[in-house]
């Protein structure tokens, strides 16, 4: 994906450590030398928490709508509701989710800061809380989502939702036509962090 | 690998804005999978130990920053194990030669 950046965005800081700051690189660095740390272990635990575990709650809500209709009506009906059902959830307010069809592209933006379904897609993604993310979607949504390698086939509309405190939303992406029969857990499987935001179809 | 390190809710919940987990500086993401590497590689994925000690670290202050209690946690569990000792950790910050990676 192409990632969403602010040109000059990045600081270096000439500043040294905080005392706090080098008291874990010291840790780190025992516990390196101790074989107690795995090469790579912490950018991966960083990664996992930031790309797998978040949302794959939120591709478990996904592939049960796409099984069971009846499901579907109470996701869309009431979205917290719903994702309780599956034992999601948590204190951050309401989940509104949001379906896409073949006519309607949904997609989800925090213009204020970056609010974010947290329990059920995790971490969110760094560009989620660029400045330019924010402002573009609003403005020029198809544009941008095709920087970002999701084409909206140009019949299709685009809806822009602005999440807050109060409401946090949910794309329901439409179900791939190549996945008839398949069981529910490899449909979750298909279901991605970026599909569940709307930066990208499946 | 564990992957329930975190507390959603409850008084060892890690801090979120507005919902959202909120890691505000690089050190909290490492210590955060320095804790998640002893976890798996000490307690073999256990997260109770440590998560006590988060508890009793927030407890006695309760105003101080998440990720520095975290910290503080991670030292006690350490040292309690006998994994690592108070010296050589001030030993490895006094020595301004040799930077912290």
């Amino acid at each position: 994906m192409t990632e969403v950046h602010d040109h000059g965005h990045e600081q270096h800081h000439p500043t040294p450590p905080s005392p706090i700051e080098r008291r874990v690189a010291a840790l780190e660095e025992l516990l390196t030398e101790k074989g107690l740390v795995p090469e790579g272990f912490i950018e991966e635990v960083n990664r996992i928490y930031e790309n797998d575990i978040g949302p794959m709650n939120g591709a478990k809500v996904v592939a049960r709508a796409w099984v069971d209709p009846e499901y579907k009506a109470r996701l869309l009906q009431d979205g917290t509701a719903a994702v309780a059902e599956l034992g999601f959830g948590g204190p951050e307010g309401n989940i509104v989710a949001v379906a896409n069809e073949p006519s309607l592209h949904n997609v989800v933006v925090c213009t204020l800061c970056s609010c974010y379904p947290w329990s059920i897609l995790g971490l969110p993604p760094t560009w989620y809380k660029d400045a330019p993310y924010r402002a573009r979607m609003v403005r020029e949504p198809r544009v941008l989502l095709r920087e970002m390698g999701c084409v909206v086939p140009d019949d299709a509309d685009i809806r822009v939702w602005d999440s807050s405190a109060e409401v946090r939303y949910l794309v329901v992406p439409e179900r791939p036509a190549d996945t008839e029969g398949l069981p529910e857990e490899e449909l979750a499987a298909r279901v991605t962090r970026d599909s569940m935001i709307g930066v990208g179809r499946l | 690998m564990n992957t329930d390190l975190l507390d959603t809710d409850g008084v060892a919940a890690a801090p979120r804005r507005n919902g959202e987990l909120v890691f505000e500086a690089p050190w909290q993401s490492r210590v955060f999978g320095l804790c998640a590497a002893i976890v798996e590689t000490c307690f073999e994925g256990d997260r109770e130990p440590f998560r006590r000690q988060l508890i009793a670290a927030i407890a006695a202050e309760p105003d101080r920053p998440y990720w520095d209690s975290w910290t503080v946690a991670l030292e006690q569990l350490l040292l309690a194990s006998d994994l690592i000792d108070e010296l050589s950790i001030e030993r490895r910050i006094g020595s301004p030669e040799d930077p912290p990676a």
